[in-house]
């Protein structure tokens, strides 16, 4: 069997930039509640927020640890597998990516340390500004990265010479068009993400009758806070849809699995499309609706896939159900917050244990929400990978073969499986362990170093089961 | 219109950034390296908490590296890291395992012997494979039109292992002398007892490096053999310098062997560097071919002047901070 290096090297990028967009979406969201903790615990000095606060601050050390060490490996992909691509982008990509590396640097060169280190150290005052710098920082380096992928989706700002690009307004390039939507459509899904985590631990918490004061504080902080972003996110999310009308009509078609330029689509619930037979071999739909959502209008006309010849359409059926996934989860975090307005007469969102189960679930939702947008973008560009200029075939790595490809493919695998199955697996232990105060650390660790992970005092192995079972009850109550 | 030579500018800044870093990550790879020798358990606390404080903060330098070489010399970075694909994915997995291995071992208890090993292993592999790298470089690599179209394993030659050992050796070294400097008793004592056969393992693999590394490239050969005999001085200063560690250990000085040290590796790099300068992408590529544009050199460098102050000045306040012997029992359980 001949071995394909693009394909090989497609699947071991879509694996280890997913395997990372998990971790950096989850720390934005959640550095900004940190952040919002502080900000009430400064002002109000009710210790509620500072427990809150301190337990958060350490979930967000892991998790924070884990992005950076995947972040590690993604500053290398260009160049071992897309070196065709590096060559031809690095004037503009180069200095943006360093850019986001710089932005990381000085977050953790600075203000991470004082956040997870500094409670008892420094002013509060200052201790509160290093919260918000670090919740500034993530949105910072999210900025730098959301700029180069999105020139890659709608390049601007540039000239092509000899195969390279050469940027000629820097403006241009960094706030491309679909930069804007793709901001802010990542922004919110970094709150909903940080805000259904946070609620869903909560819940799991109340259920257990473990600090439930605190965390009762917390959920209700959330629910709040879901009302208006997840509702926000489905307008944001059609802005973005128009605009990936106007500039990448292809990958539309593709979401919305419409083969012929015509009016009055269907808004497609349920199909089985074929790029073979560049039909769909089964469809149920509602008449016209897609035409409505994406024109605006119940006559508009809504582009084909058939506009392009087949080698330049993407995979369709992995866009049209990633799509449909990402829409449908998007829809249950609005019900959500809708129920918790409506059980929160009474008091009942912390009562009512259906409720609290759901959001346990639900806090998985956003990671699958936002790894099945990101599939939409991304294979939805296919074959492009600067799109309309550069496609992947031509970006591969050209002394790279199926062999060496799989071989890393392979490691790669190996690797994140047996860190992070420890990565995630110490998480729990943090989350197990939970909010009450613990007083059989020493005391001088924390004067120690300052990286993330030792801002947690959690040891890797479970014992001592009865002492936590105690400290949980006690905490209860 | 080119006020400056942006690309020499970079190539400094660049270079500095290489030598910031095997400096600095090269003493707490070193004690990754020592580790499965080091004495007893507790030797092994002591041994890690002396580089805990400080190991990320050298590595960040890597990562900047990496990203600096995509801006200001995309032709280095796209022909480097296809050449050396495996030895990098190596690399990548070494250091993500010693990294972790960091985080999780002073929280493990009946697992610890397992992040010994994460430890240890990762430390060893990543050193070889940037030892490897070096030797790859000297070697050169086999271009057409600015594209790598050499072999999945072209890097990995008898000269390469040597180097990559060369590697191993010098950061054992750099690990022996940094733990005579930051620890005592029976720990610094067991430090002495290693360092001085270190030294000797590094200049034998060096003494050969530098006896085959002409015979490798004629260019290199015509640059020392050539008329330019000023440059024989860092070979004469590498040598002063490993005679400084042999002194300074016999008369068991704490401080200076380490800066010794570190000076037989600045003294063997600048003599390196010598060799090869200007070619970055031997044999065929100067830095100024392989430059990116100069509104994207200059776009970079105004950030970088910003922000690389603040890193020496926050790196050099951890150093301050950490400073003294570190002890066994002290730091994080």
């Amino acid at each position: 069997m001949e071995l394909d290096p693009l394909i090989l090297s497609r699947i071991q990028f879509a694996f280890v930039v997913s395997f990372h967009a998990i971790f950096p979406v989850f720390t934005i969201g959640l550095a900004s509640y940190i952040a919002v903790l502080e900000g009430l615990a400064f002002k109000t000095e009710n210790p509620v927020w500072t427990k809150l606060s301190g337990f958060w601050t350490k979930v967000f050390a892991v998790v924070f640890g884990m992005g950076v060490v995947s972040g590690i490996v993604m500053s290398f992909q260009f160049g071992t597998n897309w070196s065709n691509f590096a060559q031809a982008s690095a004037n503009f990509l180069g200095p943006i990516l360093s850019y986001e590396v710089l932005t990381a640097f000085f977050l953790e060169a600075g203000f991470l340390g004082v956040l997870l280190f500094g409670r008892d150290k420094v002013p509060a005052g200052l201790h509160l500004f290093a919260a918000i710098m670090v919740a500034t920082g993530t949105f910072i380096s999210a900025f730098w990265i959301l700029s180069a992928n999105s020139w890659m989706q709608t390049p601007a700002g540039f000239e092509l010479r000899e195969g390279v690009f050469h940027v000629t307004s820097w403006s241009e390039a960094i706030f491309n068009p679909s930069f804007p939507y793709r901001f802010m459509h990542m922004a919110l899904a970094s709150f909903l993400t940080g805000s259904f985590v946070v609620a869903g631990v909560s819940a799991w918490y109340i259920l257990r009758g473990r600090e439930v004061e605190a965390n009762k504080k917390a959920l209700s902080m959330c629910l709040w806070l879901l009302l208006f972003i997840a509702p926000a996110q489905a307008v944001v999310g059609d802005f973005h849809g128009l605009s990936t009308l106007e500039h990448q009509p292809t990958k539309v078609a593709a979401m919305e699995g419409n083969w012929e330029t015509s009016s009055h689509v269907p808004l497609l619930l349920f199909a089985i499309p074929s790029k073979e037979k560049q039909e769909n071999l089964f469809e149920i739909g509602i008449p016209s609706l897609a035409s409505l959502i994406l024109t605006h209008s119940w006559d508009g006309v809504v582009p084909g896939l058939k506009d392009v010849p087949v080698e330049e359409q993407p995979p369709v059926a992995i866009v049209f159900w990633s799509f449909r996934v990402m829409v449908g989860l998007g829809v249950l975090m609005i019900l959500f917050a809708v129920t918790g307005l409506v059980l929160r007469a009474g008091g009942r969102y912390y009562q009512s244990r259906w409720f609290l189960q759901g959001l346990r679930f639900m806090s998985l939702s956003p990671f699958f929400a936002v790894l099945s947008g990101w599939f939409v973008t991304e294979l939805g560009r296919a074959p492009w990978l600067v799109y309309g200029i550069m496609d992947q075939a031509s970006a591969v790595t050209p002394s790279l073969t199926g062999g060496m490809a799989l071989f890393t493919l392979i490691g790669y695998i190996v690797v994140y499986a047996l860190v992070f199955t420890a990565g995630v697996y110490y998480l729990m232990r943090v989350l197990y362990v939970g909010l009450e105060d613990r007083h059989d650390e020493d005391e001088h660790e924390a004067e120690r170093p300052m990286r993330p992970f030792s801002a947690t005092h959690v040891p890797f192995e479970i014992e001592d089961e009865d002492g936590l079972e105690n400290t949980a009850k006690q905490g209860g109550h | 219109m080119e006020l400056f030579d942006l690309p020499l500018i970079w190539a400094f800044i660049i270079g500095f950034g290489i030598i910031m870093y095997v400096l600095m990550d090269g003493f707490d790879l070193g004690v990754g390296i020592l580790f499965p020798f080091a004495p007893n358990e507790e030797a092994r606390d002591t041994m890690m908490n002396t580089v805990a404080p400080v190991w990320d903060g050298n590595e960040t330098w890597l990562v900047l590296g990496g990203a600096g070489l995509l801006a200001a010399f995309p032709m280095v970075y796209s022909i480097f890291l296809p050449a050396l694909y495996i030895g990098v994915f190596l690399l990548l997995a070494g250091l993500i395992f010693r990294g972790v291995a960091f985080e999780f071992r002073f929280k493990a208890r009946t697992s610890r012997y397992l992040w010994n090993w994460a430890f240890a292993g990762g430390s060893t592999v990543a050193s070889f494979a940037q030892g490897a790298v070096v030797g790859a470089y000297i070697q050169g690599f086999e271009t057409a039109n600015g594209v790598y179209v050499g072999g999945a394993l072209d890097w990995l030659t008898p000269f390469t292992v040597l180097t990559g050992l060369g590697m191993l050796a010098g950061y054992a070294l750099l690990g022996s002398t940094w733990l005579i400097l930051k620890t005592d008793g029976r720990l610094q004592d067991w430090a002495y007892r290693i360092t001085l056969p270190l030294l000797a393992a590094v200049l034998v693999i060096f003494g050969i490096i530098s006896v085959w590394t002409p015979f490798v490239d004629d260019l290199v050969r015509e640059r020392w053999f050539s008329n330019l005999s000023v440059i024989w001085i860092l070979p004469a200063l590498t040598l002063l310098c490993a005679f400084q560690i042999f002194r300074s250990v016999r008369k068991r000085s704490e401080g200076l062997p380490f800066v010794a040290t570190m000076g037989l590796f600045v003294t063997t790099y600048l003599g390196l560097v010598v060799s090869r300068w200007p070619y970055v992408v031997p044999p065929d590529y100067t830095l100024w071919q392989a430059a990116s544009a100069y509104e994207s050199q200059l776009f970079l460098l105004l950030g970088l002047l910003f922000v690389i102050p603040i890193i020496l000045c926050y790196t050099a306040w951890a150093y301050w901070v950490f400073r003294g012997k570190v002890r066994a029992g002290e730091g994080y359980h």
